[in-house]
């Protein structure tokens, strides 16, 4: 069942995973920079300001995996780090309400703010955004009769995001919009609360990375799989071609008109190996993926363009190799 | 200090040598172990990270004849390369998918 290509394959058996006979493993040949530019290629899919699928194809899975563990835990954002309380008294307390505001993803692009100082007493306005947020349950006194809801009996009852207020530090006021630093969000509840409780509170956001606390992550998430493929070893039609077609995710095959199944698109298969438990068309099928082709998925959390998150997580890798290079060359 | 060599290497020549990265894990290890196993004079390359809470990443070296120290500068100078490579790539294609 050799397939005439040259690309390597995984080849998905009942119980197991196989490499082609041939195949001894990516990481074999001399390292050729010529040869990676030649075969590296990177073709996008899919792309808004909030999610992109792209593809690296005919790469090494270290480096694939060196730019998603980069994107998760080392590309910095902004987020809420501390929580001055001067009143809550809301039944929500004061650790698990600055825990909630610190989850709140800040749409300040981080690229415009430097890391605050270990040694620092105070943020400056270079490396803080400072929030207030003060809210006040009360009774609505213009309420309808005989309504039992909470939206008409209290006003302020739900404490949403986009009730923290920002105040400009220094200069910040000129150089950021007002649009661009608040919560990507503003429909995010933090407390719930009934006439009497107040909320005074001040927010200090920061620069952070992911490595440090999951807040700090500008991704959702940002994984790589591989390319699966479906390959037909003889015809199947009829019933057999419909049992088939059941057997993978909708669309990856399809039935001609005259009743032969053939792979239409196996990009979004499952790669369920369902076909194995059926011994009248089990040997019909090739399933395998292309080991050296990666379907990255980038989810951005709001602040930054999944794109631009990408050329952050692998500029972040090269800086990290020009500043070892630096310290290197004053080694003996 | 963020390199060090690790002691133990002083009667061994120049050719092998284990660095000591501080604040450095797989993100860096495999990508850059991927790159210098693959070079003609590498005997082994390897990297570990010892304990996972302290954040400290190994990276041994040993090669035939060019001294440890040149064979990792090579590295992360290939290194540097793929990544600038990988963003002009990258941004390429962005250019292009934004034409359409």
């Amino acid at each position: 069942m050799p397939l005439k290509d040259e690309k390597p394959r995984l080849f998905l058996e009942e119980f197991s995973v196989k490499k082609a006979p041939n195949d001894y493993g990516m990481s074999d040949g001399k390292w050729n920079f010529k040869k990676f530019t030649k075969k590296f290629r990177i073709v996008i899919v899919r792309m808004d300001n909030f999610e992109m699928e792209f593809d690296l194809i005919g790469i090494q899975p270290a480096f694939a995996n060196a730019f998603r563990r980069l994107m998760l835990s080392e590309v910095p954002s902004m987020a809420i780090e501390k929580v001055m309380i001067r009143n809550n008294t809301s039944i929500i307390q004061d650790e698990v309400l600055a825990h909630r505001l610190g989850l709140i993803p800040l749409k300040a692009d981080p690229r415009l703010f430097e890391y605050r100082q270990e040694d620092a007493t105070g943020g400056t306005e270079f490396d803080t955004i400072e929030f207030t947020m003060k809210v006040k349950c009360t009774v609505n006194k213009s309420q309808p009769k005989d309504s039992y809801r909470a939206e008409d009996l209290y006003e302020n009852h739900s404490v949403y995001s986009s009730q923290m207020k920002w105040q400009p530090m220094g200069n910040q006021a000129s150089i950021h919009k007002e649009a661009d630093i608040g919560p990507v969000h503003g429909d995010i509840l933090v407390s719930k609360m009934r006439p009497g409780h107040e909320l005074d509170l001040s927010l200090v956001a920061v620069k952070g990375i992911g490595k440090d606390h999951a807040k700090f992550s500008p991704v959702a998430t940002a994984s790589y799989r591989l390319l699966p493929e479906v390959t037909l070893t003889r015809e199947v039609r009829g019933g057999d071609a419909t049992l088939l077609q059941s057997c993978f995710a909708p669309g990856v095959i399809g039935i001609d008109s005259e009743g032969r199944a053939y792979v239409r698109d196996a990009r979004y298969d499952t790669c369920s190996r369902n076909v194995y438990k059926y011994d009248e068309i089990r040997d019909a099928i090739i399933l395998s993926r292309v080991r050296d082709h990666f379907i990255f998925n980038v989810e951005s959390v709001g602040a930054l363009q999944p794109n631009v998150i990408f050329v952050e997580a692998v500029k972040i890798l090269r800086d990290k190799c020009k500043s070892f290079l630096d310290e290197l060359n004053k080694f003996n | 200090m963020k390199v060090t060599e690790l002691p133990g290497d002083e009667d061994s020549g120049p050719t092998c040598r284990t660095y000591v990265f501080q604040n450095e894990s797989h993100t860096l290890g495999n990508a850059l172990k991927c790159i210098i196993n693959r070079y003609e004079d590498v005997d082994f390359c390897a990297y570990t990270v010892p304990h996972p809470a302290e954040n400290k990443m190994h990276f041994r070296i040993q090669t035939k004849k060019t001294p440890a120290l040149e064979i990792l500068k090579r590295g992360f100078q290939d290194l540097e390369k793929v990544c600038e490579h990988t963003i002009d790539l990258f941004e390429k294609e962005v250019k292009e998918f934004n034409k359409m």
